[in-house]
C-alpha cells in the first residue's frame, strides 16, 4: 500500500501523538511513521517532527542515515516540520553550537533570560509552554479556517531567526514578537505542535493532509495576480 | 500573550476514575476516556491522570487508558503515579503522554530525573513536588503526604530543575483537600526561585482561588480536581472568571 504522509522517525519525542492526529483528520490516508530512507523517499507527504535537544537531533538523524532523504523531500513534496523538525531546518542552532540542516538561511537563538519580563515586570519562564496567540504573516492554504491570533500549544526554549523575513508565515510574541511558523514553496514548519492544539491544529493538519502546493503557484501565475 | 493553564486532573485506580465524575448525561462516571473526552470538548488545556493502582498486576491498565485518550483527545497528557525508572517514562510516552510526572522516585533516586530528561527531553519530564510547612520552612513529603524527607522544598525545587525537570507540579499537603485556597506563599516562593513553568494544586475550592493561584502565587498553570469533577464549576466558567480578573486565558 502506498505511504500517504511518512511520519520521520529518528527517536526524538513523541510520534505517535502526530500519526495519531493527522489520521484523526485524514482517516483515508495511509500513515506510518518511519525510519526508513525509502519509505520516506517514495512517500507523498513527509512530516519532521521531533523534540528534545538540538545536537541529538542532528546526530541522530546522521545515525540513522537521513540526512539527504530528508533535505530531498524539503525540495520536492509536501513537507512540514514541527517544533525541533523546524529548527534543524536552519543552518545553526545556539544550542550546543550545533549546525543544522541548512535548509534555511536562519539561526536558532535561546530566549534571552534578560528579556524575560511581561508588561508588568512579572517573571516569564523558559521553556515558553503552553498556549500562545499566533498570528499569521502571510496568507496560505495550511492557515485555511483557521483564526488569526488563534492560540496553539507550544514548548521550547529556543524560537528561530530567518535571515530573510519572506519565509515568516506566522509570528508570536513571548513577550517579543518570534517567528513561530516559516514557509517556502514545499514546506511549511511550526514552532507549535499541532498535533496537540486541538481544534486550530487539527485543522492545520487537516490543510497539510489536503495540500497541493503546485497547485497553489500554478493557480496565481495564471490568474496574473499577486499570490501575497 | 501566553495563557495561563487550567488543568483537570483524574486520579484513576484498576482503570477506573476513583472520584466519580459528575457531568450531565455522563454515562459512566469512572469511565477515563469519556472524561477526558468531556473535559476536552470543555476547554481543559491539559488533562493529568494521576494513575494511584495499587496492584502491580492492574499497573498496565493505565496504559491502555493512555492510548485511547490519546486517539482522540488532542490537547497534552501528563500521566503521573508509580514511575519508577526510566523505562517508565518510555511506556507512558509511548501510550501517548506527552509528559510524564515523577514523584516519589525523584526523592529516591534523583538520577532518574536527570536520565529521563537526556533520554527524552525536559519538555516531558514533570516533577511532582508534595511539600508541608514545617516551622518556618516547607518540607518535601512522599509517599502522599506520610513520609518526611528533609528536603527543603525550595532548594528541592532548584535542584529538580538543574537536573532537567521541565515544570514542577507542586502540592500543598497542608491544603489538598481542604477547600481553602493555594498555599499562596509556597507557591510563590518556588515559582520565583526557578526559571521552569509550575503548575499549583492543593486546596482549591472557588474560582477566587484560581485567581490567586495565579496573581498571588506566580502559578503558570492551576491544578483542580473536585470543584470540576463534581460540577461545582465549569472549565469555561472558571476562565470566564479569570479572564474577567485580568489572567490571559485560552477561551
Amino acid at each position: 500500500m502506498a505511504v500517504d504522509i511518512a511520519v520521520i522517525d529518528y527517536g526524538m519525542g513523541n510520534l505517535r501523538s502526530v500519526s495519531k492526529a493527522i489520521e484523526h483528520v485524514a482517516p483515508a490516508m495511509n500513515v506510518v511513521v518511519t525510519a526508513d530512507p525509502a519509505v520516506i523517499a517514495a512517500a507523498g507527504r513527509v512530516v519532521f517532527p521531533g523534540q528534545g535537544a538540538a545536537p541529538d537531533c542532528m546526530r541522530e538523524i546522521d545515525a540513522r542515515g537521513l540526512r539527504s532523504v530528508i533535505v530531498e523531500a524539503a525540495k520536492s513534496k509536501p513537507f512540514l516540520g514541527i517544533c525541533m523538525g523546524m529548527q534543524v531546518l536552519f543552518e545553526h542552532s545556539e544550542e550546543g553550537d550545533t549546525d543544522c540542516l541548512g535548509i534555511f538561511p536562519g539561526s536558532v537563538q535561546r530566549f534571552p533570560a534578560d528579556a524575560m519580563l511581561d508588561d508588568k515586570g512579572g517573571k516569564l519562564k523558559v521553556p515558553h509552554m503552553g498556549w500562545n496567540n499566533v498570528h499569521q504573516a502571510m496568507p496560505h492554504p495550511l492557515w485555511t479556517g483557521i483564526e488569526e491570533g488563534a492560540r496553539f500549544y507550544f514548548v521550547h526554549s529556543y524560537f528561530v531567526q530567518p535571515t530573510s523575513p519572506d519565509l515568516i508565515a506566522g509570528f508570536s510574541h513571548y513577550p517579543f514578537p518570534f517567528t513561530c511558523a516559516v514557509a517556502s514553496d514545499n514546506i511549511f514548519a511550526v514552532q507549535f505542535h499541532p498535533e496537540k492544539s486541538q481544534n486550530a491544529g487539527l485543522a492545520l493538519l487537516g490543510n497539510f493532509a489536503t495540500w497541493n502546493p503546485g497547485e497553489h503557484a500554478s493557480a496565481c501565475d495564471l490568474s496574473g495576480a499577486a499570490c501575497a | 500573550m501566553l495563557a495561563k493553564r487550567i488543568i483537570p486532573c483524574l486520579d484513576v485506580t484498576d482503570g477506573r476514575v476513583v472520584k466519580g465524575v459528575n457531568f450531565v448525561e455522563l454515562k459512566d462516571a469512572g469511565d477515563p476516556v469519556e472524561i477526558a473526552r468531556r473535559y476536552n470538548e470543555a476547554g481543559a488545556d491539559e488533562l493529568t491522570f494521576l494513575d494511584i493502582t495499587a496492584s502491580s498486576d492492574n499497573r498496565d491498565l493505565i496504559l491502555h487508558i493512555i492510548e485511547a485518550v490519546a486517539s482522540e483527545v488532542f490537547i497534552p497528557l501528563t500521566v503521573g503515579g508509580g514511575v519508577r525508572a526510566v523505562a517508565d517514562v518510555q511506556r507512558l510516552l509511548n501510550a501517548g503522554a506527552d509528559k510524564v510526572s515523577i514523584n516519589t522516585s525523584a526523592v529516591t533516586n534523583p538520577q532518574l530525573v536527570k536520565d529521563a530528561a537526556d533520554r527524552y527531553g525536559s519538555q516531558c519530564i514533570v516533577v511532582a513536588i508534595d511539600a508541608k510547612r514545617v516551622n518556618d520552612h516547607w518540607e518535601v513529603f512522599t509517599h502522599g503526604g506520610r513520609r518526611a524527607t528533609g528536603l527543603d522544598a525550595v532548594e528541592w525545587a532548584k535542584k529538580m530543575e538543574t537536573l532537567g525537570a521541565g515544570e514542577l507540579l507542586l502540592t500543598s499537603m497542608d491544603r489538598d483537600g481542604t477547600k481553602s485556597g493555594f498555599d499562596l506563599a509556597l507557591t510563590r516562593a518556588i515559582s520565583d526561585a526557578v526559571s521552569i513553568p509550575i503548575i499549583a494544586s492543593g486546596g482549591v475550592g472557588n474560582l477566587q482561588h484560581l485567581v490567586d493561584g495565579v496573581r498571588e502565587g506566580h502559578a503558570d498553570a492551576v491544578l483542580a480536581a473536585s470543584i470540576f469533577h463534581f460540577g461545582e464549576y465549569g472549565i469555561d466558567e472558571a476562565k470566564k472568571y479569570m479572564r474577567q480578573h485580568g489572567i490571559e486565558v485560552r477561551l
